[in-house]
């Protein structure tokens, strides 16, 4: 599904900050893959979610998804086959539009906008539809400006217009990160509900080691731009918490206090 | 009390024309969050492309439209220097600006000024259609009217389309709309074309009615389009539809020119016109800072979550 082959991505080229963020980086993620990825403050894992999304050009290296080149494809463009949710609650909805329209405006990702209505009546039905399963009441709020939610409302609808049309890719940048436990919970479950439900390949990046276990069928670590501890399946799932801690420990004290 | 009611009169006519260029900096001020200074250039010239068209014999409802177009070029070259070039948003307005003053004065063919007296404008077009009681005013006000109601609902349908509702999210969350598979850089330059295509074509209509276009015509209507859309929001507020809100743009630009037109009666010298524009919309831009300063929010305990 998503090859990456000799990705490396140098920030502040040629100045005394320069910084190499990814190096000669590999990883090949399987159709259906639910992949956590853990690491160190720096260790380049919003990097390399943020070159997938077409953030930052990488100086090096190809990126396929789903068989085609995407390397070069500008951000808007590959947005077609990603969806995406940001640590920020703020970045992934418009605050000063509607509930409904910014809906809409996820049900067209990677649609041709033309001049017909931004937002029909079936879709309404079927965004109440959808609202429903987040189980936040927001379903009877459709004109609600965005700005009024909590946090964990607009953290819950921006994974809901992710998704709402079906990505190739999910990429999920620490998204509950910035939510209080309870709620950084409620999302964390939402996530898996709607991941299991479509069946969708799924990057998450998080901080927390017991969620990065916890979730998913794959988990990476990385460290100073390189993955240095690759598990899947059985070994996966029979992780602790612990175990990943002394892996840290070889690489790196600081993600202790992460 | 007759002259200031006569003054009062043209100042609603007047501010009815220059509220299509309030609609303009409404939808980069407000809806792309974009303080666009191509405006002043911009406004000039429509009012410059008229006048010559008229002055060459064209038809001046026609003459209004090709000011429209130059407008939308000059909104496009704004939006490329910012969006393409990567020049910041302030600067590349403010670089069309000057660059509009030297080809308004071109167009005028290096002439300041050029003056329509005797030539058919579509305000003497009206006047000569209607029964003869109507009086200037009335006519430009009539005019006014029917322009900016046909715009504000070409608008209102505008924004609510598909392409519409992404220009509204590119204003309000780039990244938003861009990770939803926005071109945002295309949405900017649309809504700066759009916007300065409407204030070229207010600039054209000003110019029709007053019977002359002058280079400097377009000085500072950035600022009198601010404080119009301020003044509007501040008596309407911001809770209110699209429509209604496009109406009270237009209304905002019809209470400045009321008061511009008393305080000039009651001895305010035309020369320190721009000066007390641009200290009311300091005031008004201030107003959220200096509220936050001294008015403690009211807190609602119920819908805290």
């Amino acid at each position: 599904m998503l090859k990456i082959r000799n990705l490396t991505k140098v920030f502040n080229i040629g100045t005394i900050n320069e910084q190499r963020v990814l190096c000669n980086l590999n990883l090949h993620i399987c159709e259906g893959d639910f992949v956590t990825i853990i690491g160190g403050n720096g260790a380049g894992k919003s990097t390399l979610l943020n070159i997938i999304a077409g953030v930052y050009m990488p100086e090096e290296g190809e990126i396929f998804l789903a068989g085609e080149d995407i390397t070069k494809m500008p951000e808007y463009k590959r947005a077609a086959f990603l969806g995406r949710v940001f640590q920020d609650p703020l970045m992934g909805t418009a605050a000063d539009m509607e509930i409904v329209e910014n809906l809409a405006i996820a049900n067209r990702r990677g649609k041709r906008r033309g001049l017909s209505w931004g937002v029909t009546k079936e879709e309404k039905t079927k965004f109440q539809e959808s609202l429903k399963i987040l189980g936040l009441g927001l379903e009877n709020r459709l004109n609600d400006k965005v700005g009024l939610l909590s946090g964990g409302q607009r953290q819950a609808l921006a994974l809901l217009m992710a998704t709402i049309q079906k990505p190739k890719l999910l990429l999920l940048d620490e998204h509950t990160a910035a939510l209080d436990p309870k709620t950084a919970i409620k999302v964390l479950e939402l996530t898996q509900e709607i991941v299991e439900k479509n069946k969708l390949t799924t990057l998450m990046v998080t901080h927390n080691m017991k969620d990065a276990i916890k979730y998913g069928n794959r988990l990476i670590m990385m460290n100073k731009g390189e993955i240095v501890y690759d598990v899947s399946g059985e070994e996966k799932k029979n992780l602790k918490v612990t175990d990943l801690l002394e892996k840290f420990g070889s690489f790196s004290d600081r993600m202790l206090l992460a | 009390m007759e002259g200031l009611l006569l003054s009062i009169n043209s100042a609603i006519a007047q501010g009815v024309l220059w509220g299509i260029m309030t609609l303009g900096v409404y939808i980069t001020y407000k809806i792309l969050d974009y303080a666009d200074l191509t405006v002043d250039g911009s406004f000039a010239l429509g009012g410059a492309v008229s006048a010559i068209l008229i002055m060459m014999g064209w038809d001046p409802l026609l003459s209004l439209f090709i000011a429209f177009l130059s407008g939308l070029l000059a909104g496009v070259v704004t939006g490329v220097l910012h969006t393409k070039l990567k020049i910041p948003a302030i600067l590349s307005g403010i670089l069309s600006m000057i660059a509009l003053y030297s080809i308004n004065l071109s167009i005028m063919g290096g002439k300041a000024n050029i003056a329509l007296i005797g030539m058919e404008t579509v305000f003497t077009r009206a006047q000569d259609l209607l029964p003869a009681g109507f009086d200037k005013a009335m006519v430009s006000l009539s005019i006014g009217v029917i322009f900016s109601l046909a715009i504000m609902g070409i608008l209102y349908w505008f924004f609510g389309t598909e392409i519409g509702a992404l220009i509204r999210a590119t204003g309000n969350n780039e990244n938003m709309a861009r990770a939803m598979g926005g071109n945002t850089d295309r949405m900017k330059i649309l809504g700066l074309l759009l916007s300065n295509g409407l204030v070229a074509l207010s600039g054209a209509l000003v110019a029709q009615s007053q019977g002359y276009a002058d280079v400097g015509m377009g000085t500072g209507t950035i600022v009198m389009g601010l404080a119009a859309v301020i003044i509007g929001e501040v008596l309407f507020g911001t809770r209110i539809n699209y429509f209604l809100r496009m109406t009270s743009v237009v209304t905002g630009s019809v209470i400045y020119r009321i008061i511009i037109a008393l305080v000039l009666r009651i001895g305010l010298k035309s020369s320190n016109l721009k000066l007390f524009t641009a200290i009311i919309v300091a005031m008004a831009l201030s107003i959220p800072e200096i509220k936050s300063k001294f008015v403690k929010p009211k807190i609602n305990l119920e819908k805290a979550e």
